[in-house]
């Protein structure tokens, strides 16, 4: 094992570093699979575009009006739209600073069978350059008046 | 007036930075001593010009000067005046230019600390510096120019972003740039080895203290805006895998593993493409972290393409600088040689699998980040890659990686037969293993993680000790300090940073295994019991700040009925923005944070009602910035060595002594 020549042990290297890429490899493709969260918009999931019981994103503004506190506990309700459907959501826990009736949020979470996004996680717009990506993409669509049907297309592979 | 000099300045910079990018390139090609003369004064007067713009964008913040844009985007009168200085780089325009300030300070740098590097290779560092040194002030000066005038000039200004008006933000951005910027240094000397075809273990030497001192300065940087955004987001995280994270984790990596590479560049010879390999790869990642923060591709994939100027600018130049350097690689590595062999088990071997590992899973970093931005590019939908993939994928490949820590200094250079290898570290692991499984059990309650990051944390120190101890018994000095004197301080600083990666898992470790979090509601009076200790809220009182208005909570703490603390966390809204900040009351001790934040008020009477309140338990935490602390302090303890000094002082020739022992060698 000692003396092995150079070029079988350069080709050996070689090996061990494709193992480790063919490992790495397996849990990137595994860990895709199990933790890839997909976002969808109050449209599609009008649409029924949405898968039920697992996790996806929803992204779109608070809507106006639409927050309400339960008594005594720290559950709250409010409706994301994105100006053409709403969706109502559930959430337990403390919403973020900037968490506000029409301005940008990101919620994750699972859709029930009611029709309401169980939230496990809000995300509200922080600033420019901490804003979750879908929040920003949500809110300017939103903000640009995008219509139902440029949303639609918009869709794509999700 | 100011600006105009400022902006003035930045001109003649860009002159002279071409001056610098090609005239002592072309006197090293042409053999011109005249030309390649050029360097040292022309990288001086660049700084001193860079600088000059600096003071004079610092100065328009300082005198609240709003007819300049950036500074009516960025500050405001009310802003106290560390905050207005620490605005000048709170900006895009500002950040880029202190980009450009850390570039030519490093070249600066570098003209005062190689006295006796051969000219041509001096003046092609110096030359590729300068180019890299044009491109980002044409990237300035074209498109984010920071001293634009707005006309008219704005009554007041926007207020710098609340987030970052924290003393954490005033020095976080400085050391993360000096780190990322610093591997241009290795990043040169490695083009400037290719283009002149000279490759050797001198090489090695000059290029390790720069990549160590960038490396430490970003350990420090990343360490300092983790815990930044421990106490301000009032999550209570330190880390989130954000792709601005991200974006300095990988350069991080790929330093790290070129550390390693390099010093078995310097002392075997070895790994030679590989080294400059890596240096291109881990300057490459820098750039392309500024890239992802700078172009505004993370806001919104979109947003770039309706803006393209800056991105696309960005996207061009490192084009250039990666595509180009990796083809002068592809042309040149031929000539500078794979370098000496070495067995299977061996110092070599274990470095190299180190190597593997850590640019294997920077890989895995870098393709969360950016698949992402891929797919949402090519309209495929979007999607988002969170904290589970990359705890799912980065800790299982860095695992054996930490493992080869424990082996790596103690194998001899070479050959390092496994025999002898167990004798040597069988107490260590014996110790280990025994610690580790036992632990846990003391500690709370026992599960595979923690027994197996304790494991790695506690083999790193057992092992480390018994490198040290071995040492020390085969010394033939006499007297312990005598003995502890015979070793190197690079020795030391590479103990010092091991320990200090043991230090960090161990918080990482702990705190992922054992903190409790609990949102709750708290009317005023209530008490919430977390972790053995009993929170008492008192209620909020309202009061003003310098440029917020403030309501501060009052929770009491006590264990076993016994009064420890009382904690104040704050919640602010800023006068300028409207922007809410919650700030965290946080009680430090060695063994971990007890950390409270205001949520909301949950009734519409925001003083007398009930609260949303955030209580973290969060043990041993601290040890992860002490860690990176250590890390860092190991990496200048390392530069401290002599050698480093003596190699300038002795002729090229002799230095490039081992080299040739392991040429002929092989």
């Amino acid at each position: 094992m000692a003396k092995l020549k150079p070029r079988y042990r350069r080709l050996g290297w070689i090996f061990a570093g494709l193992a480790v890429l063919g490992v790495a490899a397996a849990l990137v493709l595994n860990a895709f699979r199990s933790n890839l969260v997909f976002f969808y918009t109050p449209t599609q999931i009008a649409a029924k575009e949405a898968p039920q019981g697992h996790p996806f994103r929803v992204g779109g503004l608070v809507e106006a009006g639409s927050l309400a506190r339960e008594p005594n506990s720290l559950t709250v309700r409010f409706r994301v739209t994105d100006t053409a459907q709403t969706i109502p959501v559930t959430f337990t826990g403390l919403l973020p600073d900037l968490f506000k009736e029409g301005k940008g949020v990101v919620a994750q979470g699972t859709l029930g069978a009611d029709g309401v996004f169980h939230a496990s996680e809000v995300l509200a717009k922080h600033d420019e350059n901490y804003m979750p990506p879908e929040a920003a993409d949500a809110v300017k669509k939103a903000h640009d008046g995008m219509t139902m049907k440029s949303l639609v297309t918009t869709k794509g592979g999700s | 007036m100011i600006p105009e000099l400022g902006h003035f300045a930045l001109i003649l910079a860009l002159l002279v930075a071409i001056a610098q990018g090609t005239l002592p390139m072309a006197g090293a090609a042409l053999d011109k001593p005249r030309l390649m003369g050029l360097a040292r004064p022309a990288a001086r007067a660049q700084f001193i010009l860079v600088a000059v713009a600096f003071v004079c964008l610092a100065a328009s913040f300082v005198g609240n000067d709003f007819s300049v844009q950036n500074v009516a985007a960025n500050s405001n009168s009310e802003l106290p005046l560390h905050y207005r200085i620490a605005a000048t780089w709170g900006s895009h325009e500002g950040s880029l230019l202190l980009w450009v300030l850390m570039l030519t300070g490093w070249t600066f740098a570098v003209t005062f600390f190689s006295r006796n590097l051969p000219q041509a290779l001096l003046a092609r560092v110096i030359s590729v510096m300068g180019l890299v040194s044009v491109g980002f002030l044409a990237f300035l000066l074209f498109t984010s120019n920071p001293f634009d005038r707005l006309i008219p000039p704005a009554p007041e200004g926007r207020d710098l972003n609340p987030l970052l008006q924290d003393p954490g933000m005033v020095i976080h951005p400085p050391m993360l740039y000096m780190g990322y910027v610093g591997f241009s240094v290795a990043f040169s000397f490695a083009i400037a080895a290719l283009i002149g075809g000279r490759l050797d273990a001198t090489w090695a030497r000059w290029s390790r203290p720069w990549t160590t001192v960038a490396w430490a300065f970003l350990t420090i940087g990343i360490a300092l805006g983790s815990g930044w955004a421990y106490y301000t987001l009032g999550w209570g995280g330190w880390w989130f895998w954000d792709p601005v994270e991200n974006a300095s984790f990988m350069p991080w990596l790929t330093g790290t593993a070129l550390i390693h590479s390099l010093a078995v560049t310097e002392k075997r010879g070895a790994f030679k493409s590989w080294t400059v390999l890596l240096a291109i790869l881990a300057f490459s990642l820098s750039l392309l972290g500024t890239f992802l923060v700078r172009s505004g591709v993370l806001t919104s994939v979109h947003a770039f393409a309706t803006d393209p100027a800056r991105g696309v600018f960005i996207l061009a130049f490192l084009a250039i600088v990666v595509g180009g350097s990796l083809a002068l690689f592809a042309w040149r590595a031929g000539k500078v040689g794979l370098g000496g062999g070495f067995d299977v088990f061996s110092r070599e071997s274990a470095l190299l699998a180190n190597n593997i590992l850590l640019i294997v899973a920077m890989a895995s970093v870098l393709l969360g980040t950016l698949y992402p931005l891929f797919l949402d590019a090519l309209n495929l939908g979007k999607i988002s890659v969170g904290p589970p993939y990359f705890d799912a994928v980065f800790y299982p490949l860095l695992a054996p990686a930490v493992f080869l820590m424990g082996i790596g200094p103690i194998a001899r250079w070479s050959r390092a037969p496994l025999p002898e290898l167990a004798v040597r570290l069988k107490w260590a692991l014996a110790v280990a293993v025994v610690t580790a499984v036992a632990l846990p059990f003391v500690l709370g309650r026992w599960t595979p993680l923690v027994a197996l990051g304790l494991f790695l944390a506690l083999w790193i120190v057992a092992s480390s000790a018994a490198n040290l101890w071995q040492r020390l018994a085969g010394s033939h000095q006499r007297g312990l300090m005598a003995k502890l004197a015979a070793n190197s301080p690079s020795y030391y600083g590479m103990l010092v940073a091991h320990l200090g990666v043991a230090v960090f898992i161990v918080g990482v470790t702990l705190v992922k295994g054992y903190e409790r979090e609990q949102d709750v509601r708290m009317p005023i009076g209530e008490s919430v019991a977390a972790g053995g200790y009993e929170f008492k809220f008192l209620g909020v009182t309202p009061g003003p700040g310098p440029n917020y208005r403030a309501v501060t909570g009052t929770v009491e703490v006590r264990k076993d009925g016994r009064l420890i603390e009382t904690l104040r966390p704050e919640k602010r809204i800023y006068n300028a923005s409207g922007q809410t900040m919650t700030i965290a009351a946080i009680a430090t001790e060695l063994t971990g944070d007890r950390y409270v934040s205001l949520g909301e008020p949950l009734s519409n009477d925001d003083i007398s009602g009930a609260w949303g309140v955030r209580i973290y338990i969060k043990p041993f935490v601290d040890w992860i910035w002490m860690g990176a602390f250590l890390m860092a302090l190991g990496g200048l303890f390392a530069v401290s060595d002599r050698r480093y000094r003596l190699v300038t002082k002795r002729k090229v020739a002799v230095a490039a002594e081992p080299a040739a022992t392991v040429a002929a060698a092989e």
